[in-house]
C-alpha cells in the first residue's frame, strides 16, 4: 500500500479565488491511500518544496500528488524536489486544477467539485505508479539547418563558432534566400546585399559548416540527439568541383526564356543559370524543364563552350544520409498569390507589382537596372501610389488573418528611397494603421512624412482601374475627411501579405513537429521557449515561426543557435523512462503496432514463450526502449491489449477513469 | 443534354430577344431547354434579410420542380440566375432558412438545394464547351470588337456564385471568342449600371452608366454585350455604344439568327 | 433594452452581421460606386449600428442610394458587409405601416415605354413591404 501525501496549491488568487482548496486538501484525506494533505500559497516557491520534501521525509511518503498548474509548469520542479527528499522523481503526479479548472469556470462550488474529482484521479494513478529509471542516449555533435536565407546562414555561424559541425540545406542553387533579393534594408538604408553578402562567405567559408545548395531534406527518422537525415542533392548538371564559375555556359545558352525567379519573374533567365552574380556557391544549375538538350537531345552548347569541361548531363539526384544531434527550421516565407485579389488589377496591369517586385526594380541587378520605370513602357512614374495590408489582416478566406508585421516599415522606406532619389514623383500611401513599433522604427516613418512628403491616406483602396491611356485610376477611402478618392497613378505597389514557405507543412511532417493553422512552426512555449518547437532537438530560426523582420530574424537566429549548442554541448541525454513494453504471453503476433509506431521503435523477434507451461516458440513484439518516445500509439492499437506504456499503464489509466465516474 | 429552364417574367415581355435567341441557339447546339411548367417570378432581388422566407418561394417551387425531372435547372436573365442560385444556396446551407421553406412548401420530400443552377454561359463553358462551341461556329463574328458587360448579379457574391473570378471574370470574353469576335477587357465590366435605382434616380443610373461605356468605348469596343434586361435598358439610356444580348450574336454565329426574325 | 438598442439587435439579426469584427479599413466605402450621393457612408454604418444610434440610420438617404452591388460585400477583409446592414435597415423603414419609399401612384409617371418589368419587380422589393 503507498503512502501518498497530497498538496493544494492556491497559486495565489488563481486557483485559490475559484477552488475552495482547503476543502480539496480535507476530502484528499478521505482517498486511499492518501496519509497526507495540506494546501499552501504558492506550492513551487522554496518554501513549498520545503513543505514537500519536510512531509515526504516525516511521514514516509511513497508518492505524491501535486493539485497545481498544467504538468507543463511545474511538474520537472516537483519531481526535482521530490527527488532531492528521496522519492523516485515518477512517483509524483499533477492534477492540473489551474488551466482545467479554475481558469476556465466562475463558479466556486462547480470549481471546487472539479478540483476535487482531478485530485482524486491523480491519487488513483499514484497508487498504482512503481518508481521508474531514465536511460542514457547518446547526442551526435552536428546539427542541420534547413533553410540558406539569412536566419538559417546566421544560426549556422554561431552554432559553428561555438565549435560544432553545421550543414545547411537550402533548395535553391544559392544560399542568401529572401534577403538577396531585396535592395536596402530598414531603418538604416544600408545595401542588403553589402551587409549580407559577407555573410554568406562567412558560412561558405567556415571549416564548421557545410552547405547543401538544390537540396532537400526527404526523410528523417531518430529523435533528439540522434536524428538520422537523407539529403537529396538534386542533379545540378553541373560538376561543382571542376565548375570555375565564368559564366561563359549562361551566355552562350539559347534557352533564355525562363522566368528569373531571382527577378520575381519580371524578366527571363537562361536555362543554365547562377540565380544572381554573388551567389554562393556561384556554380549554375541546368533548368531539366527549359534546357534544349534535356528536351529534345540537341543542343548541348554548354558542354562545347565550358572550358572546364563541367558540364554533366549524366547527373543524378545524390542521397546524403548524415546523423545530427540537432535541427534547427528556418524555411522562411514568399509573399502570398494575389488571384483572389484582383480587384487592385494586379493581373491586369504590368504597373501593379508588389513590393518585394519593387526591390527589384529598384536594385541595380534587378530587370530595369535600378532605374524607377514602369513595366509596362519603360516610362518613369510620376505618381506612385502605395498600398497597405494587402492580404493581411483578412477573416475572409481570401487572405492572411495575422498582420504581415515588415510592410508598414519597407513601404516608407520604399517611399523615401524614391522621394529622395526622383524629388518629382509624387508618393500616396493608402494604410489602414501604421504599425512601426521597434527601435528607431516609428521616427523611420515620421521621417518619410516629414522630410520627404509622402502622402499617407488613412482608408483602403477599392479597386484599381486601369485607363485607356495607361495610367491607373485609383478609388480609395481617405477617412480622416471622410471623401472616396480618385487618384491617377502611374504606378501601384502593394504591401502583399507574406506566408510561410509552402515546403514547411512537408517539412513539418516528417520532423513531427507542430505547425499552427497559418501555416507558421509552434513554438514550445509563447513566451518562454520561442525558438523550440514542442518536438526536442527541433529548433526554430526566422519567418517560418512568425512574421519578423531582419534585425528579429537575426536575433532569433542566434537564440536557435543558443539552445542547439546547449543540445549538442552535452554527452548524454537522459530519456524519458516512460516507454512501451509488449507482454510476450498476451501479443499475438499480428504487426499493428509496428505499423503504427512512428519512431521505428518496435520489432518481431521469434522468442520462446512459456504460457500455462506449454513452451512454444512465437513471433511476438519488442520495443527498443532508446527509440521509444512514449507516444503511447501502440497501445492503443494493440487488439490483445499486450502493449502497455510504463508510467501510463492501461490499469492506471482504468483507475483514473473509474476515479473521475466514481 | 437536357435542362429544366427557367425563362424569368423580363424574357417573356421585354427581353423577349434574349429568350428567342437563346432558344434557337440551344436547339442548334444540341442543348434542351425545357420550360419549367407554371413558374413564378423569382422577385427580381435577392432579399438580405436572413428572416426572409415567403420571398424565396418562388425560388424554391422551380428548384424543386428541376429536382422532380433529375435535371439541372437553366437561366438566362442575370438577375433571376442570382436569386435562384442564392436561394438554392441557402436551402442547401443555411438550416433555419431551409426548415421554413419547406414548412411552407409542403413537398412530399423536402428540398434541400439538390439542384444544380446553371446560367446559359456556364452551359455553354462547362457543358458544351468553348471549344465546342466555336466548332459549331458557321459564322463567326470577324472583327467585331465587343465589351462583355458583366455587371454585379452574375458575379457577386462570388463564393455562393462561383460564376468567374468576380474581380476578373474571362468567361463572357472566351464566348466572345469563341465566336470569333475579339473581346475588349475594360475595368468597369463588373460595376454595377445602377439597377433598380433607375426607377426613382434616373440621374445617378445614367452617371455609372456613363462610367461604364466610356470606359468600353476608351479601351476600343464597337459595342456591349450583356445577360440582364435591366442592364440592357440602363446602358442604352447612355446611348454611347449599341448594346445586345449575348444570345442574339450566339445565334448570329451559328447562322441561326433568322430563325427568330421568321 | 432601450427602443434603440432593440432596433440595432434587429439589424444585426435581419443581416447576420457582426460589426464588431470592423477592423475600420473603409475599403467599403472605397469600392461604393454610390458613395458620393451618400449622408451617411458604408463605412459609418457600422459604427452607427454598434454605437445604437439607428434613428439616424433609418432617416439616412443612404438607404435609397445603395444599389446592392455588393462591391462592399464582396470585398470586405472582415467578413462584416456594410451592405447587408444598409440592407437591414432598409428592411426595418419599409416594414413599418406608412413607410414606403414608393407609392403605386408616382409609378405611372416613372415609366417609359422601354421599361422592364424586372426593374418594377425589383424597385417593389427594395422599397416597398
Amino acid at each position: 500500500m503507498q503512502r501518498i501525501g497530497v498538496f493544494v496549491c492556491h497559486c495565489g488568487s488563481n486557483i485559490a479565488a475559484t477552488v475552495d482548496v482547503s476543502k480539496v486538501a480535507e476530502l484528499a484525506l478521505m482517498e486511499p491511500g492518501v496519509v497526507h494533505a495540506e494546501d499552501y500559497q504558492y506550492m513551487c516557491s522554496e518554501a513549498g518544496q520545503a513543505k514537500i520534501a519536510a512531509a515526504i521525509q516525516e511521514k514516509n511518503l511513497t508518492g505524491i500528488v501535486v493539485c497545481s498548474c498544467s504538468p507543463r509548469m511545474h511538474e520537472a520542479t516537483f519531481r526535482k524536489a521530490a527527488e532531492r527528499a528521496g522519492l523516485n522523481p515518477y512517483m509524483v503526479e499533477i492534477a492540473n486544477i489551474r488551466e482545467h479548472c479554475s481558469w476556465i469556470h466562475k463558479d466556486i462550488e462547480e470549481a471546487t467539485k472539479k478540483a476535487v474529482i482531478l485530485m482524486r484521479a491523480a491519487v488513483a494513478k499514484v497508487n498504482l505508479n512503481t518508481p521508474l529509471q531514465a536511460g542514457e542516449s547518446r547526442v551526435t555533435k552536428r546539427a542541420l539547418v534547413i533553410g540558406g536565407g539569412i536566419a538559417g546562414i546566421q544560426t549556422a555561424l554561431d552554432i559553428a563558432d561555438a565549435g560544432y559541425e553545421v550543414d545547411i540545406v537550402e533548395k535553391t542553387p544559392s544560399i542568401g534566400g529572401r534577403m538577396s533579393q531585396l535592395d536596402k534594408t530598414f531603418p538604416t538604408l544600408d545595401c542588403s546585399a553589402c551587409i549580407l553578402t559577407p555573410k554568406m562567405v562567412e558560412a561558405a567559408a567556415h571549416e564548421k559548416i557545410n552547405i547543401y545548395t538544390y537540396s532537400e531534406v526527404d526523410k528523417v527518422s531518430g529523435f533528439v540527439g540522434d536524428f538520422t537525415v537523407d539529403i537529396r542533392k538534386k542533379a545540378r548538371s553541373v560538376d561543382m568541383d571542376k565548375c570555375t564559375g565564368c559564366g561563359v555556359c549562361q551566355e552562350k545558352c539559347p534557352s533564355k526564356k525562363s522566368l528569373n525567379e531571382f527577378n520575381r519573374g519580371l524578366n527571363n533567365r537562361s536555362a543554365i543559370y547562377t540565380p544572381f552574380a554573388q551567389a554562393i556557391p556561384n556554380v549554375p544549375v541546368i533548368d531539366r524543364d527549359a534546357c534544349i538538350k534535356f528536351k529534345t537531345g540537341k543542343c548541348g552548347i554548354c558542354s562545347k563552350v565550358c572550358q572546364a569541361g563541367a558540364i554533366d548531363y549524366e547527373q543524378k539526384d545524390e542521397i546524403i544520409t548524415e546523423k545530427y544531434g540537432a535541427i534547427v527550421v528556418a524555411t522562411g516565407f514568399d509573399t502570398i498569390k494575389l488571384d483572389k485579389y484582383d480587384e487592385y488589377a494586379y493581373n491586369q496591369s504590368k504597373d501593379v507589382i508588389t513590393s518585394l517586385e519593387l526591390e527589384r526594380v529598384m536594385n541595380a541587378a534587378g530587370p530595369t537596372h535600378g532605374h524607377l520605370e514602369r513595366l509596362s513602357d519603360g516610362k518613369a512614374p510620376k505618381e506612385i501610389v502605395f498600398i497597405q495590408c494587402v492580404g493581411s489582416r483578412c477573416s475572409d478566406d481570401r487572405g492572411k488573418p495575422y498582420c504581415s508585421k515588415i510592410c508598414c516599415m519597407y513601404t516608407a522606406k520604399h517611399a523615401m528611397l524614391i522621394r529622395d532619389k526622383y524629388p518629382d514623383v509624387n508618393v500616396t500611401v493608402f494604410y489602414i494603421d501604421v504599425r512601426t513599433p521597434g527601435k528607431n522604427f516609428d521616427e523611420f516613418y515620421r521621417r518619410a512624412v516629414e522630410q520627404y512628403g509622402v502622402n499617407y491616406i488613412k482608408g483602403q483602396v477599392g479597386k484599381v482601374i486601369p485607363q485607356p491611356n495607361g495610367k491607373l485610376l485609383v478609388q480609395g477611402a481617405d477617412l480622416l475627411d471622410n471623401k472616396q478618392i480618385l487618384k491617377e497613378a502611374d504606378m501601384v505597389v502593394l504591401a502583399t501579405a507574406i506566408e510561410p514557405n509552402p515546403d514547411v507543412r512537408k517539412i513539418a511532417t516528417m520532423l513531427t513537429a507542430s505547425i499552427d493553422t497559418n501555416n507558421f512552426l509552434t513554438e514550445a512555449h509563447a513566451k518562454l521557449r520561442p525558438v523550440e518547437s514542442p518536438t526536442a532537438g527541433i529548433f526554430l530560426s526566422g519567418v517560418c515561426q512568425g512574421p519578423k523582420d531582419i534585425p528579429e530574424t537575426v536575433a532569433q537566429a542566434g537564440a536557435a543557435a543558443v539552445k542547439a549548442i546547449g543540445l549538442l554541448a552535452k554527452d548524454k541525454l537522459l530519456t524519458n523512462p516512460c516507454t512501451a513494453q509488449a507482454d510476450v504471453l498476451l501479443c499475438n503476433g499480428c504487426s499493428t503496432c509496428e505499423n503504427v509506431c512512428p519512431y521505428g521503435a518496435i520489432t518481431y523477434e521469434d522468442k520462446e514463450v512459456n504460457d500455462h507451461g506449454i513452451r512454444e516458440t512465437r513471433r511476438v513484439a519488442v520495443v527498443n526502449n532508446a527509440l521509444c518516445q512514449g507516444c503511447g500509439a501502440c497501445t492503443v492499437a494493440c487488439p490483445s491489449g499486450a502493449m502497455d506504456l510504463q508510467g501510463f499503464s492501461n490499469r492506471q489509466i482504468i483507475a483514473e477513469v473509474d476515479a473521475i465516474c466514481r | 443534354m437536357k435542362y429544366s429552364y427557367y425563362p424569368g417574367c423580363t424574357l417573356r415581355t421585354k427581353a423577349k430577344d434574349l429568350d428567342d435567341y437563346a432558344r434557337v441557339s440551344a436547339k442548334a447546339l444540341g442543348v434542351e431547354l425545357i420550360e419549367v411548367e407554371d413558374w413564378q417570378c423569382c422577385g427580381g432581388v435577392y432579399p438580405l434579410g436572413s428572416d426572409e422566407i415567403a420571398t424565396k418561394l418562388s425560388s424554391v417551387r422551380a428548384l424543386n420542380a428541376a429536382k422532380e425531372k433529375d435535371q439541372a435547372l437553366v437561366t438566362m436573365c442575370s438577375a433571376c440566375h442570382h436569386v435562384i442560385k442564392r436561394v438554392n444556396d441557402d436551402m442547401k446551407n443555411v438550416e433555419d432558412i431551409r426548415t421554413k421553406a419547406n414548412n411552407y412548401m409542403g413537398l412530399d420530400e423536402p428540398y434541400q438545394g439538390e439542384t444544380e443552377v446553371l446560367h446559359f454561359l456556364e452551359v455553354l463553358r462547362d457543358k458544351v464547351g468553348f471549344d465546342e462551341l466555336k466548332k459549331r461556329v458557321t459564322n463567326p463574328l470577324t472583327g467585331k470588337k465587343i465589351g462583355a458587360y458583366y455587371g454585379c448579379l452574375l458575379l457577386r457574391p462570388g463564393k455562393v456564385l462561383g460564376f468567374d473570378d468576380p474581380e476578373n471574370p474571362t468567361i463572357i470574353e472566351d464566348f466572345i471568342r469563341a465566336i470569333g469576335a475579339e473581346p475588349v477587357v475594360y475595368p468597369y465590366r463588373n460595376e454595377c449600371c445602377g439597377g433598380y435605382i433607375s426607377l426613382k434616380e434616373k440621374e445617378m443610373a445614367e452617371n455609372m452608366c456613363d462610367k461604364i461605356m466610356n470606359s468600353a468605348e476608351g479601351f476600343g469596343a464597337d459595342m456591349l454585350i450583356t445577360a440582364c434586361p435591366l442592364c440592357m435598358y440602363n446602358l442604352n439610356k447612355s446611348g454611347k455604344l449599341p448594346v445586345v444580348y449575348f444570345t442574339e450574336l450566339l445565334a448570329e454565329a451559328l447562322g441561326v439568327k433568322e430563325e427568330v426574325q421568321a | 433594452m432601450s427602443s434603440e438598442k432593440k432596433q440595432a439587435e434587429k439589424i444585426k439579426e435581419i443581416s447576420g452581421v457582426n460589426p464588431l469584427k470592423c477592423m475600420k479599413c473603409g475599403k467599403c466605402s472605397a469600392s461604393c460606386p454610390s458613395y458620393n450621393e451618400m449622408d451617411i457612408k458604408p463605412h459609418q454604418f457600422v459604427s452607427y449600428v454598434v454605437n445604437e444610434d439607428i434613428e439616424s440610420l433609418v432617416n439616412s438617404k443612404s438607404l435609397w442610394k445603395c444599389l446592392s452591388c455588393f462591391a462592399c460585400v464582396e470585398r470586405c477583409p472582415r467578413d462584416v458587409k456594410p451592405g447587408k446592414l444598409i440592407d437591414a435597415a432598409r428592411q426595418i423603414v419599409v416594414r413599418e405601416k406608412g413607410k414606403d419609399y414608393l407609392k403605386a401612384d408616382e409609378i405611372p409617371e416613372l415609366l417609359d415605354p422601354e421599361l422592364p418589368q424586372q426593374l418594377l419587380v425589383s424597385a417593389f422589393r427594395r422599397y416597398r413591404r
